[in-house]
């Protein structure tokens, strides 16, 4: 089923939650809402599933105007964060409860809920813990319950409130892999809320960023990876390098140098002399040793080097007055090669650049991964 | 001796010790003397005295008032607290300082207080009686329209509504001084109940009642359970305010702590014991009754707790 929501505003006291949020969400597809807290994402999802009321704004749910329809009457299926399992019911009743608590007409015989419950159970792997209360459970099994309760009304949509949000490393991991898997299996319209990147970017078929109550990007994971619309989604997706410079010719030239040789990829609209921000991912930043040729790339001084698993981390700071830090990326035979060692002084030479004019500093500083 | 050190917490013993000595010497001492006191009587003078159509009647009044005062403060304690909880109003510290009073209050003040506002000619007492004269005076008339009786009709004409010096007086003071109990048991396991166990249940298609009914009251019941058998233990105790509105009407509206000062008011001193033990009995099984009842139903909930 698809939903859409339409210039949805909400305001709590002075502080805009949702500011003017217009989207669609393919049917049968699973999205992901990825932004740092406070960014109206969870907000957005809440009021889509009906337990908070927009200020103005409408959603529709198959095309249907369901802003003044309660929760009850959504056939939303909600999985909060902490579970919010019902401590004092087995794992099959609170599995049964939204069977049960069904107008005695629609309200399916004894049999059929047994039946169905245990399903669902098996559909969670977790039919051998029917007879437990929640506490007996781990986090990562509470919320496969949670799940299955959700789903036991067949919901026609499925919202999950930061699912993995409250379990360790490894558990989250395992979760979202599983969670990718069912929603292949069910195919159910589903939207997730997410403040992790990896796991949206791992999970999604779009991907949703929001930042200040506004949309920034909505995409394909690839696509808002490869092509991030705006200096936030740069920042927000992964770590990242920022040079600040001005356009010349085309090119960015930080610190009186040149900072990457080809012309870069944005700069084409922007006048001469035009204060940009270029950005660079950590395995796009190449470490070259200082030599006399000033002409491209940043001088830097390696402050530590981090080499656990395939990747060695490069930490530096640059060499002029603001003292920036930078992160590089590579292989470890790669720094082996080059024989790079801590307190040296080097240059710096992005492989790969993208600008963007400044004008959101804070932004970057809070989207940005370093 | 090894043993002795298996114990994670230290002083058990010194604790153990020390409780034992102060419950004896507080509670179960006293106690023991009302038994002791009331064994001079042999069996059949014993029965006698307990059993006495009016001392019967005020046990009547006393333990079936204080179950109602506890049950209807089950009700509206719990609502109370709700509110105290759940919103935001002006002047909310201010109510929720207001249902710790009637601990505060001397009992005596409560039941003169009570008195004057219910008593026929009281503030409130005064329009109580002309709304049950003119409800009595429209049964009456209905009663003849349909063609009944007229001894009817004049009984019905008689119907009236008196809280001073009646038992519905006993009620309204126990009442009164049982609210706080079920308040301050409720209270902590509402604010620590999460918002999010009832949106899940609307979520899942449970309506308002069936949230409340299968979520939230077993929940509470525990908690309920407490309040309930401390403002009925505190009401069937209660003297000083009762004795005021009650009016103390012999079959009607006499309490049996009331039986028993009277009892010391003509020395019987064991007499008065007798009716005692048999108070602290019927007052033990009750709130043993209330108590395995609450541990029945909080060790699902609290196995359940997170």
């Amino acid at each position: 089923m698809s939903i859409e929501v339409r210039d949805i505003h909400k305001q709590f006291g002075k502080f805009v939650a949702l500011d003017g949020i217009s989207l669609a969400f393919p049917g049968g597809q699973l999205t992901a809402l990825l932004g740092p807290s406070g960014c109206g994402k969870t907000t957005l999802l809440r009021i889509i599933a009906g337990l908070e009321s927009a200020d103005r704004g409408m959603v529709l749910l198959e095309g249907e105007d369901a802003s003044n329809t309660h929760v009850r009457e959504r056939q939303v299926g909600f999985v909060f964060q902490h579970y919010a399992l019902f401590r004092h019911l087995s794992v099959f009743e609170n599995v049964a409860f939204g069977l049960r608590v069904k107008p005695r007409k629609l309200r399916p015989p004894e049999a059929e809920i047994r039946k169905k419950v245990h399903a669902l159970l098996d559909l969670v792997q977790l039919d051998w813990l029917a007879d437990r209360l929640p506490a007996q459970l781990s986090g990562g099994q509470r919320q496969r319950i949670a799940l299955a309760r959700a789903l036991a009304v067949e919901p026609r949509v499925l919202l999950l409130d930061e699912p993995f949000g409250a379990l360790d490393a490894k558990v989250r991991k395992e979760l979202r892999r599983w969670l990718r898997r069912l929603h292949d299996d069910l195919h159910i319209t589903s939207i997730f809320v997410t403040h992790d990147q990896e796991e949206a970017l791992e999970v999604a078929d779009q991907v949703v960023l929001m930042n200040h109550g506004r949309i920034e990007q909505v995409g394909a994971p690839q696509e808002v990876y490869q092509h991030p619309a705006t200096p936030f989604v740069y920042g927000f997706l992964g770590a990242v390098n920022y040079f600040h410079g001005r356009i010349e010719e085309g090119r960015v030239h930080t610190d009186g140098a040149l900072l990457h040789a080809d012309a870069a990829p944005g700069a084409e609209s922007l006048a001469a002399g035009a204060s940009v921000t270029a950005f660079v991912r950590p395995h796009e930043l190449d470490i070259v040793p200082e030599s006399e040729d000033h002409a491209v790339g940043v001088a830097a001084r390696i402050t530590r080097i981090l080499g656990f698993g395939a990747l060695a981390r490069i930490e530096l700071t640059g060499l002029s007055a603001d003292a920036r830090n930078f992160e590089v990326e590579m292989g470890r035979e790669q720094l082996a090669v080059r024989g790079l060692h801590e307190g040296q002084r080097v240059r710096l030479m992005p492989s790969r650049i993208k600008v963007f004019e400044r004008e959101r500093d804070d932004d970057l500083v809070a989207g940005a991964g370093i | 001796m090894t043993r002795r050190h298996k114990n994670v917490l230290p002083g058990f013993p010194l604790t153990l010790g020390y409780t034992l000595v102060y419950l004896s010497l507080i509670v179960l001492i006293p106690l023991a003397a009302v038994f002791i006191k009331a064994a001079d009587l042999s069996l059949a003078e014993f029965w006698a005295i307990v059993s006495a159509p009016r001392v019967v009647a005020s046990y009547k009044v006393s333990f079936g008032l204080s179950l109602l005062a506890a049950a209807i403060n089950s009700v509206f304690g719990l609502l109370l607290a709700w509110s105290l909880v759940r919103y935001r109003f002006p002047g909310k510290k201010l109510v929720d300082a207001l249902v710790d009073l009637p601990f505060a209050l001397p009992t005596a003040v409560t039941g003169i207080a009570l008195t004057t506002l219910y008593a026929g000619n009281g503030w409130l007492g005064k329009p109580l009686e002309a709304l049950g004269a003119s409800i009595g005076a429209a049964l009456s008339a209905l009663w003849l329209d349909f063609g009944g009786s007229a001894e009817t009709a004049a009984a019905l004409a008689e119907f009236n509504i008196k809280v001073a010096y009646t038992p519905l007086g006993i009620l309204t003071a126990l009442i009164f001084i049982g609210l706080p109990f079920v308040v301050r048991t409720v209270q902590p396991i509402l604010e620590d109940l999460d918002p999010e166990l009832e949106e899940a249940a609307a979520s899942l298609g449970a309506r308002r009642w069936q949230t409340f009914r299968y979520v939230l009251l077993p929940i509470l019941l525990p908690a309920l359970l407490t309040g309930f058998a401390l403002a009925f233990a505190r009401a069937v105790g209660e003297y000083g305010s009762v004795i005021f509105i009650a009016g103390n009407m012999p079959f009607i509206s006499e309490i049996t702590p009331l039986m028993i000062i009277f009892k010391l008011d003509e020395f019987d001193y064991v007499g008065a014991t007798a009716i005692a033990a048999v108070m602290l009995l019927l007052s033990f099984v009750l709130l043993l009754v209330i108590n395995v009842l609450q541990a029945w139903t909080s060790r699902r909930i609290r196995k359940g707790r997170r």
